[in-house]
This record gives structure tokens, sequence and C-alpha cells, in this order.
């Protein structure tokens, strides 16, 4: 029922105030804001699983660096829809900003993460402008374009970079001046985990600002969201830079924990096995992210130990199987089918 | 009351294409329009071009004297425009509430104002913009105009393809916003007597031009001008 619009006389005095209601402010707060147990759940597995698996901590290492580089690319392609063949190139600078960092005497962890995040989102400004005018289309072979061209500047700048060599000998001095990066990658796997949690929250809690639902609107449709005051080019630009440093930060987290920066690290190859992990796990929901690289990483460790040569193959078989019977990834997935039995009990 | 919007001899349309033929008239702060007209005269295009989603060939767009022509649409919403399509376009993934918070900008609107207005927002505040009825929709799509606060509301059609009862219900809600915010309307509407009813003065267009201008009230005791240029039922 509608009650009858409340004239500015009815109204009290108290409601009436005018606050400047500033486009941040959140008056209530829905359920997708509130911390659930079962997100406590989740983060709990990685913290378990370095106590239940001290054998494999440099992938597990592997998976926390994936799983943040795909959340990077959750946050423009599953919220701003911007469909990106290119993220490496982030990857990369954020990886090598890192590594060269630790490789001319630079040994702090903590700042060479930074610096890579920092010369990560540097070099995404001026891409930025490019992607966001294009469409679909456009951008992703914009996107293509840009990755090809970091590739190719890397190999050439091999005095820098080491070229196909990749970079090595850096030195990374004990986390907080504490914990020295064994032979184990225990500090290096609770480094990661720190920082993909932090990074986390930042990302959870970027999405469900008012910003953040801007961008799902401008993805869905971008004209209306201008026409409700959103300037749609300077957002897409915005997230794109904040998606560009967290993929520089994944890159200097492996290139701190390896101790080595390759080529591949900028490659397409490393492009499209992340657009993989996202849609494997379910793109716009951000733990989509995070389950996609951990299944993705323990899949082809699993599939190129049973099978060392056509270990591809059930990959691919996997990802079409996920993408035609689970639309939405394995997340999407399971809520569909979580809908169906809640169905069925009515 | 001082001029809020006026248009100058706009000549208008989507590429190449005129709609709108040399179109003037201005309305001042807290006034209400009604833009009557059979289908497809340029109702829709006069409400889009003040949006900036068609290609001005002709003419001044002006904004409490300001050129509204080459603002960018973003900026026109900040400067008061609210419009209301017609079309609703709902954020399918987007809650009620989310539409309503994500396009928040200061002013006497906000979620309390605008929930206070349409309680049944209220009670769909965790739904889905797809999981809703057309009146909802239509419910939401003017609750989210407000929320950017806007000094000139622009509804195309809100009341089509909804049932009586909801009509009832938006008609009233719409009167109210016309006579006790201070803000300006201009509703687009296809039963003419309903938007005159609302509304101080009147527009009709016919093939783009203005052919008629005049006081809601008389127009609306007019039946043989409306029935030629309106064909109402």
């Amino acid at each position: 029922m509608l009650r009858p619009f409340p004239t500015p006389a009815a109204v009290s005095p108290e409601e009436d105030v005018i606050r400047p209601a500033g486009p941040c402010e959140r008056i209530a707060r829905l359920p997708a804001d509130r911390w659930t147990l079962r997100e406590t759940a989740f983060w709990l597995m990685p913290v378990l699983g370095y106590f239940a698996f001290p054998g494999y901590l440099m992938l597990g290492s592997q998976i926390l660096i994936a799983g943040l580089f795909a959340l990077s690319l959750d946050l423009i392609m599953g919220y701003a829809g911007i469909v990106s063949l290119g993220h490496a190139a982030f990857f990369g600078t954020g990886a090598y900003a890192a590594g060269l960092l630790a490789s001319h005497g630079w040994h702090e962890p903590l700042s060479g993460l930074l610096a890579g995040a920092a010369a990560a989102a540097l070099v995404a400004l001026p891409v930025s402008l490019l992607v966001v005018r294009g469409q679909d289309l456009g951008r992703l072979i914009v996107t293509l374009g840009i990755g090809m061209l970091f590739f190719e500047a890397a190999n050439k700048a091999a005095a820098i970079t080491g070229g196909v060599d990749g970079l090595s000998g850096m030195e990374i001095a004990p986390l907080f001046g504490l914990f020295d990066f064994d032979l184990f990658g225990r500090t290096a796997y609770l480094y990661s985990l720190g920082v993909l949690f932090l990074l986390f929250l930042l990302c959870r809690r970027l999405v469900h600002s008012p910003f953040g639902l801007s961008l799902r609107g401008i993805k869905e449709n971008s004209k209306r969201m201008a026409s409700l005051g959103a300037p749609v080019e300077r957002r897409l630009v915005s997230v794109f830079v904040i998606a560009a440093a967290l993929a520089g930060a994944a890159g200097a987290l492996l290139a701190q924990t390896t101790r080595f920066v390759g080529l591949d690290s900028l490659s397409f190859q490393r492009s499209a096995e992340l657009l993989i992990m996202l849609v494997l796990g379910g793109t716009g929901r951000l733990y989509g992210a995070l389950i996609g690289a951990a299944l993705f990483l323990l899949a082809q460790d699993i599939l190129a130990g049973l099978d060392p040569v056509y270990w591809q193959f059930w990959l691919g078989l996997m990802l079409v199987a996920v993408v035609l019977y689970a639309r939405g990834g394995v997340l999407g997935g399971a809520a569909l089918l979580a809908g169906r039995i809640r169905g069925k009990r009515r | 009351m001082s001029e809020l919007l006026r248009l100058d001899n706009v000549t208008a349309g989507y590429g190449d294409g005129i709609v709108l033929d040399d179109v003037s008239f201005s309305l001042k702060e807290g006034d209400s329009l009604a833009l009557l007209g059979r289908n497809g005269v340029g109702k829709t295009t006069l409400l889009v071009t003040l949006m900036g989603f068609t290609r001005l060939h002709k003419g001044r767009l002006a904004w409490r004297g300001r050129d509204l022509g080459g603002m960018p649409t973003f900026r026109r919403a900040h400067a008061g425009l609210g419009w209301v399509p017609q079309e609703r376009l709902m954020f399918p993934s987007l809650s009620v509430e989310e539409h309503l918070t994500s396009v928040a900008r200061p002013g006497r609107w906000t979620l309390k104002t605008v929930y206070r207005v349409f309680p049944r927002l209220r009670e769909r505040r965790a739904n889905l913009g797809n999981q809703l009825s057309g009146g909802e929709q239509q419910m939401l799509a003017i609750g989210r105009a407000l929320m950017v606060n806007p000094s000139l509301l622009l509804l195309d059609e809100p009341m089509e393809g909804l049932a009586p009862i909801i009509v009832q219900e938006l008609v009233s809600v719409i009167r109210d916003l016309t006579t006790g915010t201070g803000m300006a309307v201009i509703v687009v509407e296809q039963h003419a007597r309903l938007a005159l009813a609302l509304t101080r003065q009147a527009i009709i267009l016919d093939r783009g031009r203005i052919v008629h201008r005049s006081d809601s009230a008389s127009l609306a005791h007019d039946d043989r001008l409306l029935q030629r240029l309106v064909a109402v039922a």
C-alpha cells in the first residue's frame, strides 16, 4: 500500500534535517554486506591447509597468488564488464618492479610489494583510457595488443629484465625483519595468505560500496547509469587502475616468494589461464575467483601427475563441462543447485 | 520563480534524422508541464534530448541560464535532471535498496524519505531488479531518480501497462511531488486527462513541432482539440 506523500509540514523536524548524504553513505546494510559464517569457514581452509599439507606450501602460495590475480580480473570483468585478454601485463609489471627492486639492493618485502602494485597502477592509467572507450570486442583486442606489447618490450629490454633467461639473483629480507623466507615456503605461504586476505577485504568493501554497485549498473546499462549521475568513463578508469594495482601486487608476491621473474609472467598464456580460472569459479562473486584459481591449479597439478602428456586435454574437457552445465562457474552452478533443492522442498 | 529550463528553437534527432523540429518553451522552478501528443510525435525524444542522448542539430538548451547542449549526461544528472524512462530499465543484479544507494546524492531525498513515499519498496528492499512487478518497477524507477535529488523530474509514460489500482496510487504520489516539493516535473503521458490533472501547463506535439500550448486546466475542457491532436479515448 502506498501512503500519501509526506508534505514538508507532515515530516517531523528531526527527519526533515537535510543531511549531506554523500554518495558514500549507506543508511542500511544489506545481507550481502554482512560477514557470514560461511565466509569464516572458507578462510579457515587455507589456515588449516598450512598445518595439514606442510609439503605443499609452494603450490599453496601459487594458488593464493593466482587467487589474488583472479580477484583483480573479477573486479573489472565480473563487476564492471570489461573483458581483458591482457591482464598479465599488470601482473608482469608488478613482478618485474618488485623483482628489480629486490635484485638492486632494496630487500624489504612489504615496500617492494607496494612498489609492484604502484608500478602496475601507473602503467594501467594510460592503458585504461584506451580500454574503456571501446565495446566488448574492441576491448578484447586492445587488451590483447597491450599484453603483446608489454611482453615484447620486456623481451627486448633484456639488459634490464634478463629477457628469456628471466630475472633472478633477488634477495628478500625477512618479513617484518623477523620471518625469513625459508626453503619450505612457510613464510611465503603465510605472507601470500595475509596479503590476499587484506586485499580481499578491500575488494569486498569496494564491490558493496555505492561505487561498486554503480559498476554493476554500468555493466548492465551504462547509459542508464550515466543518466543517474554516474561518470561512466571515470568510474571504469578507476576500477581498471585499482584492479591493475591488485594484479601488480600478485605479480610482486610471485617475484618475492619464488625469487624469480620469467617472461611468462607477461605472457598471453597467463592472461588466458586467468580468464579460465575466473570463468571456472564464477564471475562477479569474488569468491569465484579464489575457488577458480584453486581448482585450476589443483587440477593442473593432479592431471599433470596422472597424465603428463595430455593433461591439458582433461583440463579443456572440464572447462567445457563447466561452461555448458554450470553457468556462472562452480559457484553459479552451486547456487543453481541449491535453489533447485530448496524449490523441491517447497 | 526563476527560470529553470529553456529550449530555444531546438532541432534534434538520432544521427542525421530529425525528430524534434524547432521546439521552444521554458519552465520555471517548481513548475509542471504535460507533454502530450500521439505516438511517435517526439515526446520521448524531447526527454531524451534533455538527457543528452540525441544529436542536437540546431537551437539551444539552457539550464538555469547555463548551456546544457554540450554537457555530458552524468553532469546533467548532477545539475538536477532526473529521468524516469518509459522502459524503467531496472538493473537485474542490484537489489531494490542497492538501486537507491548506488545513485544517492545529497539532498532531501534519502533512503528514508523514498521508503516513506513508497513503503512497498521497503518491503521489497532485498529483491533484485528483475524480481519486481511492473508497478513496483515503476515505483523503483521514480524512487531511484529521486535519490539523485533532481530539480526537474522527467516522467515518461509512468502509468503505461499498470493496473488501475497502481495507477491511482502513483497518481497521488506524483501529484504530491508536483505540488509539495518545489521540484519541477515534465510528464509525458498517453492518458491526456491524467497528465493534465497532474500539471499546471501543457504542450501538444505533432510531428516534432509544438502545435498547441496552454494551461492544463483549460485544455482539459477542450474536448475537440484533445480529440484532434491527442486522440483521447
